[in-house]
């Protein structure tokens, strides 16, 4: 569709180790539109860092290997771009904001002169108005007294107003794209909150899209338009935000839902952890990675590695429980009821779609 | 377990009460002028097979009074009645050594808490050889096989080091560790923030079991507040080293009567899209002020979107408003409120 910003088709990651070649990114495919905000959730490990970073092409180059796959930015592939062509879309037209705030900056140079540095880059400004529009950025991300802030060292902010500088360097020059890789993992939650909303504000203002990684689901409902969750270098189920948090069709979707707690749940219920702990990724078979801790697996599970499966218009599984050969008194029922929901959904949202009033 | 000394000491305290603390403070001196003052103040008390929650954001001083009470660190001032005894000032050899086995503590990273060149089984029996000497090699040996399938690992694992495990696999050999010594009271200090999410419910599911197998008495130091209330009992909300409100913690959740605890609960993100859209949020404006630099009155009033004149002028008081459930905050005192010439905030 020409409305996709960005598309990553079936990428694949992988690390050169002592041990031999280590798959991190395995056939990962989705795609961005403008102004929407794609959360990837998964645990360490998952490769959701991984692919974001192998967007900004971030990756050290001499042990990462990208065998396969696309990431088409407004149509061009980012992975065919020369060293200088990647720059000069890094921080311009994509930009991102890491987890870490505290070393996501350089200790040495003043606030002002790490937003200016992109800005007289990219934009080619004057120091004069590359300094005026720091100004503006870092207003604009709520840093009171802006103008003396700007010769001020990281050290001298806390965890959050790095942030925000973070995020207004991100932003300088107005990206398309911003990529946002745990950016409040390291905040407290009350600075969290002005955070994420801030990220919101600003997506509002400036039309971004955003990319947003992270393993909070709380994080992801507050934010997100569309989800996809990876598990072991894939992509495993993909959605909108309701489809996955109320029909929810992937197993370890469902897990990771169920293993949270519910704050108007009784504290005798105990709560559904997801058992075992994630696969090595050097050590994965052929079958479909989740099959060693699914409480649902078939034989075909261990054997064969699952395509995807379309649920909805919006909404695609990696898992054979949603394969027609599946008899359906195996499909547990809170997946069948998911996805009686995400028909309901559907059928509604093309009948709102049309305007019309249900025949 | 010696009777005699309990008996000796019996005090003043609730009946059931395994942990009473009243007024505990430390303070670190950074250098001949500025004294941080992490705990300033505390009290509270845990029943025994109770978990007391304990949250706050980053620097509020929680972490500190879990090491505190562990004795890591030497209280400033204040008095700790543990299990009958009166633990004040410097304690003397005796005393510390009970304070050391009863007392366990289970940290936050699973990586940096356990000595990367001690196998598995030297980590568990560590305790066990210092407070047991007379244990034999094989008993030992015995227990730590038995603890190590408490906690869900098995006795192959005895032999292994800490990196051949994975995050939640090392916490429970932390857990195993703290249960070694067969202590009374542990204090959780972020047991699950290093983990992953499909793993922290495996852990909170231990502890939990744990505890009613066992009857422990567990302190949760936390900064999540969903796992926080599923897991405790009673909960206490520190900000800048002294605790603002303490109750159920249901109630807590239900009824939040500090205006910081308001804040910090409706800033929790939901993992539920549609409660995400549709609730309030109450964001507070600015940074947790240095605890170096305190402000004066009520220490929250610098964020506090209530705050008045009396707020700067005088330290609210740590009261019980309704049984069970007390807060420290003008808000609820009348005569303050009176003088202010404002209406009462009803609980």
């Amino acid at each position: 569709m020409d409305n996709h910003i960005l598309e990553v088709s079936n990428l694949h990651v992988s690390f050169k180790t002592r041990n031999g070649e280590v798959p991190a990114v395995r056939g990962v495919n989705f795609s961005l539109k403008k102004g929407e905000t794609l959360a990837i959730v998964g645990e360490s490990g998952s490769g959701k860092s991984v692919t974001a970073k192998s967007i900004m092409q971030l990756l050290p180059k001499q042990n990462t290997m990208v065998p396969e796959g696309e990431i088409r930015y407004e149509g061009k592939d980012l992975l065919k771009f020369s060293k200088k062509e990647i720059q000069n879309v890094r921080g311009s037209d994509i930009s991102m904001v890491f987890q870490d705030p505290m070393t996501s900056l350089n200790p040495t140079m003043k606030i002002g002169k790490q937003i200016m540095e992109g800005l007289s880059r990219h934009m080619k400004l004057t120091k004069k108005q590359a300094r005026k529009r720091a100004k503006e950025m870092l207003e604009l991300v709520g840093i009171p007294n802006a103008e003396a802030r700007l010769d001020a060292y990281p050290h001298q902010f806390s965890g959050g107003m790095r942030q925000r500088v973070v995020i207004a360097i991100a932003l300088a020059c107005n990206p398309k794209v911003l990529i946002a890789d745990e950016p409040t993992t390291a905040l407290d939650v009350t600075i969290q909150a002005q955070i994420l909303r801030l990220m919101r504000g600003l997506q509002e203002k400036m039309d971004t899209a955003i990319i947003l990684i992270t393993h909070d689901l709380g994080v992801v409902a507050n934010m997100a338009d569309r989800v996809a969750v990876m598990y072991a270098g894939e992509v495993v189920e993909q959605g909108t935000l309701d489809e996955i948090f109320y029909s929810p069709q992937h197993p370890y979707t469902l897990g990771l839902l169920r293993s949270m707690p519910n704050l108007d749940a009784p504290r005798t219920e105990p709560l559904i952890p997801i058992p075992g702990s994630p696969p090595d990724p050097a050590m994965l078979g052929m079958g479909c990675p989740f099959a060693a801790r699914c409480p649902y697996t078939m034989k075909v599970c261990h054997d064969y590695h699952p395509d995807y499966t379309a649920v909805s218009g919006t909404q695609a599984v990696r898992c054979w429980l949603q394969d027609e050969r599946t008899p359906e008194d195996h499909v547990p029922e809170v997946i069948r009821q998911g996805r009686q929901k995400s028909e309901i959904a559907a059928d509604q949202a093309a009948i709102d779609a049309a305007g019309g009033v249900p025949v | 377990m010696t009777h005699e000394l309990k008996e000796q000491h019996t005090m003043n305290a609730g009946q059931d009460d395994l942990l009473v603390v009243s007024d505990l403070k430390k303070h670190f001196r950074l250098n001949r002028k500025t004294v941080l003052k992490a705990v300033d103040g505390i009290s509270f008390s845990i029943k025994k097979g109770e978990t007391l929650g304990l949250v706050g954001e980053s620097g509020c001083g929680k972490s500190t009074v879990g090491r505190t009470l562990t004795r890591i660190y030497e209280p400033t001032d204040g008095e700790v009645h543990f299990d009958g005894l009166k633990l004040k000032g410097r304690l003397d050899g005796k005393t510390k050594k009970r304070i050391n086995r009863d007392v366990q503590m289970i940290f936050q990273d699973p990586y940096s808490s356990l000595n990367p060149r001690m196998t598995v089984s030297e980590i568990i029996s560590e305790g066990l050889v210092i407070h047991n000497p007379d244990m034999s090699p094989k008993d030992r040996e015995k227990r730590v096989h038995e603890l190590l399938q408490l906690v869900g690992l098995n006795k192959n694992h005895a032999g292994r080091y800490p990196h051949e495990f994975s995050g939640g696999q090392r916490q429970r050999i932390g857990i195993a560790r703290a249960l070694a010594v067969e202590p009374k009271f542990i204090v959780a200090d972020e047991p699950i923030a290093a983990l992953d999410v499909s793993i922290q419910a495996q852990i909170v599911n231990l502890l939990k079991a744990l505890q009613e197998e066992r009857g422990l008495t567990y302190l949760f130091i936390a900064h999540d507040l969903s796992m926080v209330k599923y897991i405790s009992d009673r909960i206490a909300v520190m900000y800048l080293g002294k605790i603002v409100e303490l109750a159920e913690s249901e109630e807590l959740y239900e009824k939040p009567l500090h205006p910081y605890t308001q804040a910090l609960l409706s800033a929790i993100p939901l993992p539920d899209p549609e409660k995400e859209r549709t609730r309030e949020q109450v964001i507070l404006s600015g940074d947790v002020p240095s605890p170096t630099d305190i402000p004066s009155g009520c220490r929250f009033r610098t964020r506090c979107p209530f705050a008045m004149d009396s707020c700067a002028a005088i330290d609210p008081e740590f009261r019980e408003v309704e049984p069970g459930h007390s807060v420290a905050c003008h808000l609820y005192d009348p005569e303050i409120m009176a003088k202010e010439g404002k209406e009462l905030k009803t609980v």
